[in-house]
């Protein structure tokens, strides 16, 4: 039963580093630190670091949490240890 | 219809709105009181997130900021950080704050870390940051009374405070919830339309965030390429790459933004209000859903606007507005001395420009720019009516649901948790009410004299919140060898460093005589601003909990069972009070 939890756990913390890694290198780098460089290519009329920074970026939190939402639903089903 | 007229109308029929729904969904328990029961809809709860959450700050005073004053891209900085923290508290805080089923934020740090000590530094951290942040509001259901009553911004600040309170101590605590989602579709319509107008104007897009990306019908070039072209003719930089301080104030920044939408306590008592940890998790991204449609709106509302003032105040390069012929919204805002004109050449033109010597509109609250959107494009007064009603539903659902997690916290946490523990359920109810009405007079009082435009104000409670109450929640949960020492110590030197920071920059309590160091470029710390000191405070905090951590003992067995409790998702019981 601890192994069990402890498993589990180790599977969220995982996930979550991984997905916090995108949460940051998209706004923090793409929309920031090298924003000059991505504005060189344009998206319609948007310079593409100026859209990830105004745009792009928060659509892609959306889509970050609704995915961690689903993987730790079937996390918690793989690994359910009784309760509801 | 005349607009005064319309919008009394448009106001008055969602204020009933929202007063039959608390009327109807009132609570009956301390549960319903607190938490709603727990039985909201992980959507509804989404919907409501997004009213508390969107304030006056993100409706008014936002595009203002990032057309105006953060010069276009600069203003990224509350874009990115107003909803990248929905993320974090998705992953790291509601999920398991939900399985630990308690009411407020206090709560869970003094059980976590067994001490009232920890839960008392708890309540301070959070009554500053929130104080804080109700401050920013004000300044916001100013503005917006001040035009709406047509008036000065003192009076409609008075008027503003009045209706706060009514709303708040007799009404908003009841089906706070289900006021709230009322509240917010009446912003998001509110936001959208004027949006979707304009855009469909300017380029022949309807959707905004299409059309920021769009030609003009009118010449063919793309919006963004005019506005670069329009602002930098006035000597403003450009639009599109001119960034709000240097690279790492912009960074620091949004970190701050971030983290202190994680740690804002009444953001966080939101997900306590849904039946599951699932429904936590999913919550929060319906939230952001409801929050990301207004924020995508934003950066269009903000460059159209800008463009479009451009063009009212010089129509074609050199030819300037005559302000004899100024237009009726000009005059509107003059009355509430938002809006400042000075004929400095004599020559009874309106010059703008980004020189300061010749420059003529010598006063444009940026806190103005939304309300005055609809009349500067000469939408419909119907649309009008709408925004100053959307613009009152922000700020009220926000400042009731700040006040509901102040008041929790005094009568909650501090009067019945620790000093009082046998009073009675009503003398609890009476003690958040008079605690509410203070904190109404506090932030009146101080939004007389604000430290900033309401966005900036509220940016400050987000480096209070990023610095104390955030780092404190996630180690708890994913650090079990934290103990009181360390969280305590943490979360002090945190909030104790921004503050300082802030202080002497912006004046003690934001009185700007008594600061010691002048709020200007040369004497920030590595060129962040204050407003921006959030994150830095934060690592002060991670670091110093480590470090008094490692030297003391670890805690109790109970204690790092609690922590294994909250950590797995099965067998969540309902919120409960002890």
């Amino acid at each position: 039963m601890k192994n069990n939890a402890e498993a589990y756990w180790k599977a969220n913390v995982s996930l979550i580093v991984k997905l916090l890694i995108i949460w940051f290198v998209v706004p923090f780098l793409g929309g920031i630190v090298f924003v000059d460089t991505l504005n060189q290519i344009s998206l319609g009329g948007y310079p593409l670091g100026f859209w990830i920074a105004q745009q792009g970026s928060i659509y892609m939190f959306v889509v970050l949490i609704f995915y961690y939402a689903k993987k730790m639903s079937d996390l918690d089903d793989q690994f359910s240890n009784g309760g509801e | 219809m005349e607009l005064q007229t319309l919008t009394y109308i448009v106001v008055g029929l969602t204020f009933a709105t929202y007063i039959g729904i608390a009327i109807w969904a009132r609570a009956g328990s301390t549960k319903e009181f607190y938490v709603a029961g727990g039985g909201v809809h992980p959507i509804a709860n989404g919907m409501a997130t997004g009213a508390d959450w969107m304030s006056a700050a993100s409706f008014i005073s936002m595009a203002g900021l990032i057309g105006f004053s953060y010069q276009g891209y600069g203003g990224s900085v509350f874009l990115l950080g107003w909803t990248g923290g929905y993320v974090l508290l998705a992953m790291c805080l509601a999920p398991y704050l939900r399985k630990f089923g308690k009411f407020t934020v206090p709560e869970f740090i003094g059980d976590r870390y067994y001490s009232n000590t920890a839960k008392v530094v708890a309540v301070i951290c959070l009554i500053l940051a929130s104080v804080t942040y109700v401050i920013g509001q004000m300044k916001g259901i100013g503005v917006a009374f001040s035009r709406f009553l047509e008036t000065s911004y003192e009076a409609g600040l008075t008027a503003g405070m009045v209706i706060v309170f009514i709303y708040a101590v007799l009404g908003g605590m009841k089906g706070i919830t289900y006021t709230q989602i009322a509240q917010y579709v009446v912003l998001i319509f509110a936001y959208t339309i004027p949006a979707i107008f304009i855009s469909l104007e300017l380029t022949g897009n309807p959707i905004p965030q299409l059309g920021l990306g769009s030609t003009l019908v009118s010449d063919g070039t793309y919006v963004l390429d005019k506005l670069n072209q329009v602002v930098t003719e006035l000597g403003f930089a450009e639009y599109t790459t001119s960034t709000r301080g240097s690279t790492l104030n912009m960074f620091v920044y949004t970190m701050s933004l971030m983290i202190g939408t994680a740690g804002l306590p009444h953001v966080i008592i939101r997900f306590f209000t849904v039946p599951s940890v699932k429904d936590a998790r999913k919550s929060a991204g319906w939230a952001l859903v409801f929050i990301a449609i207004l924020y995508t709106t934003a950066p269009a509302v903000a460059g159209m606007a800008r463009l479009n003032l451009m063009s009212t105040i010089e129509p074609t390069p050199g030819n300037y507005l005559a302000y004899d012929e100024r237009p009726q919204w000009f005059k509107n805002w003059e009355t509430t001395g938002l809006l400042k004109y000075e004929d400095k050449n004599d020559d009874g033109l309106v010059q703008y420009s980004a020189d300061k010597a010749t420059n003529e509109m010598v006063k444009i609250d940026n806190d103005i720019l939304v309300l005055a959107n609809p009349e500067i494009a000469r939408l419909p007064n119907w649309v009008i009516a709408l925004v100053a009603a959307g613009g009152l539903a922000a700020a009220l659902s926000t400042a009731a649901g700040l006040l509901l997690a102040i008041s929790s916290a005094i009568s909650h946490d501090l009067l019945k948790g620790i000093i009082r523990p046998d009073i009675s359920e009503k003398a609890e109810l009476n003690a958040s009410r008079i605690a509410m009405g203070f904190t109404v007079l506090l932030a009146g009082y101080l939004g007389f004299n604000p430290p900033d435009f309401a966005a900036g104000t509220v940016a400050l409670a987000f480096g209070l919140a990023a610095s104390s109450i955030f780092p404190a929640i996630m180690l708890g949960i994913f650090y079990k060898r934290m103990n009181t020492a360390g969280a305590v110590a943490g979360m002090l030197s945190g909030i104790g460093v921004t503050l300082f920071y802030v202080f002497q920059h912006k004046g003690i309590m934001f009185v700007q005589s008594t600061s010691f160091l002048g709020d200007l470029d040369p004497n920030w710390f590595l060129g962040i601003e204050p407003n921006a000191f959030g994150a830095v405070g934060a690592v002060v905090n991670f670091v110093v909990a480590f470090a008094v951590c490692k030297i003391t003992a670890e805690p109790p067995k109970h204690v790092q069972d609690l922590v294994d409790f909250i950590r797995a998702p099965h067998g969540a019981g309902d919120a409960t009070s002890h």
